[in-house]
């Protein structure tokens, strides 16, 4: 069921994005303008050919996919070619894909953990504290959350980070890039490296993606707080602490596990803000240098990925609502 | 005879319970959601700001020589101006104005279209719900801003309001869809939909006559959320660069204009149009919030 749903979404995009591009003209309009003299015409046909815009769409969509036909051997996706860049050979799309990937995955999982973490904490303490002044608090902080727009949270958590640098004389919160300039060493110390420039980012895509979901728990912890199987966990004696770790939040967490895929695609769209304000050379940026540019096998790469991100996405809140619901049985 | 002893009973009852319709109940309802009625004061004098606010004001959001640079807030420029010599309040008005116009025009398309799709889908079930959610999913997976930003970034024109505006609402229905459909797989089995069948009524009236305005509640929840996440998307196109271009000024463009300076002088340039996106949304959100808890006829107006 996944393979169709992608396929749909890459024929979509491919269009979409297809169409309105022309990156031949606007190269030929470059050489036009630097040098100043009309562009021959085996120069067109050459970039033509090298970017597979002599043929139709169509046509350029199956060769993207399964690189059968008369090809220079970059392209075709079941055969591990992403596809000519219009950057030239120096940057392929497969090597700055999987470069930037796990940059990419590494923020997104993160945040999204930390945003769900956080927004089941702040639901379910709204919801047991019920109309008390916490309940209140955490209210209006998540409906602030959810209208502050991710770019200004940024930026302003960005610069804040910066001033506290100033003051403390530290450089705890790394605020440029995704990790020290030219480090080398095993996978290992490579992530250690990047842990300072991770917080700062992590807690904008975190703050800026756990107020719907904790709305949402809050909701369904009070609906499961009231329901009669509780009252009867409260009513044989079982201590209030067991009543609501063993008895309500695990039936409170099943609405929530529809929303992490939800979660994990925001997180996706908001990487992309954030490793533009952070100066990250991330999935993110590259996919908006992609569109800047028109590149169309570029901007496909990354809607694969994010696609199958997503999608991955679904699949682990489905075997969560397993876990979570007994009635769930997978046969 | 009985007729008149019925139509007797029925005065006697108006005169000591007074009626109350539908709507009358969502109003008072609502006004009595305190945030709600605050939210909506608030939004409305930033609609007045937005639209008003330009006739108003002496200056416009265009650069004038005469304007000094980078000067602080003052009696002459409320909002300060810029580095490029641009009155503050002027481009503030504008923005707002431009923003609000892309937001209202998301949240009627977007919801003619989602509740359209979602209707039908959930009227006919089968296989032709099978392939409008089919699509709903394909939808889910392509990453929103890069289908939007592409087709922004490929307006050969200057970017106008109204582009993004079409843009957003193309692609920002689907979360309505999926609400109205729930809501319309349970309607349908209700006795009034067979009732209109059974007196002949074509699908087409029964979708828009019936199952839509039945799921009224859910639709202009929707619409609310839908303005707070098209003025969350379109300040956020616009700040990279794929929104809404200069000479035309947006929310998102004033603040990427804005760049780093949160912490010097120029602060005012960062939060007036920050404080702005929040605050549009923030009434938004809260007004969607007075009008759930007005429509929900199980809700009791009593604390448990």
């Amino acid at each position: 069921m996944m393979i169709p749903v992608l396929l749909g979404a890459t024929i979509l995009c491919f269009v979409l994005v297809d169409i309105p591009n022309d990156p031949v003209q606007d190269r030929v309009f470059e050489i036009e303008q630097s040098t100043g003299e009309p562009v021959p015409q085996s120069t067109i046909d050459a970039l033509e050919a090298t970017w597979y815009y002599d043929r139709s769409i169509p046509e350029r969509y199956w060769i993207w996919l399964t690189g059968v036909g008369d090809t220079n051997d970059d392209i075709g996706l079941i055969q591990g070619e992403w596809g000519p860049s219009i950057e030239g050979t120096a940057m392929p799309i497969g090597d700055e894909v999987s470069d930037r990937f796990w940059i990419t995955l590494r923020l997104v999982l993160f945040a999204t953990i930390a945003s769900i973490g956080i927004a089941i904490l702040a639901g379910v303490v709204s919801a047991v504290k019920q109309y008390s002044r916490v309940d209140y608090t955490l209210t209006f902080l998540g409906f602030l959350f959810l209208a502050m727009p991710i770019f200004w949270l940024g930026q302003l958590f960005k610069e804040g980070a910066v001033q506290l640098n100033k003051i403390l004389g530290s450089t705890v919160f790394q605020t440029y890039g995704s990790g020290t300039t030219g480090f080398q060493g095993n996978g290992w110390a490579v992530f250690v490296d990047s842990l300072p420039y991770l917080i700062v980012p992590t807690l904008v895509l975190m703050l800026g993606g756990y107020a719907a979901i904790s709305r949402y728990q809050r909701a369904s912890m009070l609906e499961v707080m009231n329901s009669d199987y509780v009252r009867l966990a409260r009513a044989k004696g079982v201590r209030n602490g067991t009543v609501m770790r063993r008895h309500a939040l695990r039936t409170a967490l099943i609405p929530v596990a529809t929303f992490a895929p939800l979660s994990l695609s925001a997180a996706m769209g908001g990487a992309m803000v954030t490793e533009r304000i952070f100066g990250w050379r991330g999935l993110g940026v590259y996919s908006l240098d992609a569109i800047n540019a028109g590149d169309t096998f570029a901007v496909m790469a990354y809607v694969l990925i994010s696609g199958i991100v997503v999608l991955i996405g679904v699949l682990i809140s489905d075997i969560l609502y397993g876990v979570l619901d007994p009635r769930i049985r997978f046969e | 005879m009985s007729n008149t002893a019925a139509s007797d009973r029925l005065e006697s009852e108006a005169l000591s319970t007074k009626e109350r319709g539908q709507w009358e109940m969502v109003f008072r309802r609502f006004f009595r959601h305190r945030a709600a009625v605050i939210s909506m004061v608030i939004f409305l004098l930033i609609v007045l700001f937005a639209y008003v606010g330009p006739f108003l004001w002496k200056w416009d959001y265009k650069i004038h020589s005469e304007i000094p640079s980078w000067a602080a807030p003052s009696m002459d420029h409320p909002f300060g101006t810029d580095k490029a010599g641009r009155d503050m309040l002027g481009a503030m008005m504008q923005a707002t104005k431009q923003s609000l116009n892309v937001a209202l025009v998301v949240a009627i398309g977007s919801t003619v279209i989602g509740a359209l799709y979602g209707a039908i889908a959930g009227f006919y079930r089968g296989w032709v719900d099978a392939v409008l959610m089919r699509f709903l999913d394909i939808m889910f997976v392509i990453p929103f801003l890069v289908i939007t930003g592409a087709l922004a970034g490929a307006i050969d024109t200057s970017v106008r309001w109204y582009h993004m505006a079409i843009i957003l609402a193309v692609f920002g229905w689907t979360s309505i869809a999926r609400a109205v459909r729930a809501e319309v797989l349970s309607l349908r089995e209700k006795e009034f939909i067979e009732a209109a069948r059974s007196a002949g009524g074509s699908d087409w009236h029964i979708i828009v006559k019936h199952l839509i305005p039945n799921t009224m509640s859910v639709i202009i929840v929707s619409v609310t959320l839908q303005i707070a996440f098209a003025i969350l998307s379109e300040t956020t196109l616009s700040f990279l660069g794929l929104g809404i271009q200069s000479p035309d000024t947006s929310l998102g463009l004033l603040i990427d204009a804005a760049g780093a300076s949160a912490f010097n002088e120029h602060w005012y340039l960062f939060y007036i149009p920050g404080v702005m996106i929040i605050l549009i949304a923030l009434t938004i959100n809260f007004i969607g919030d007075g009008l759930r808890d007005a429509m929900d006829p199980r809700q009791t107006m009593v604390r448990r």
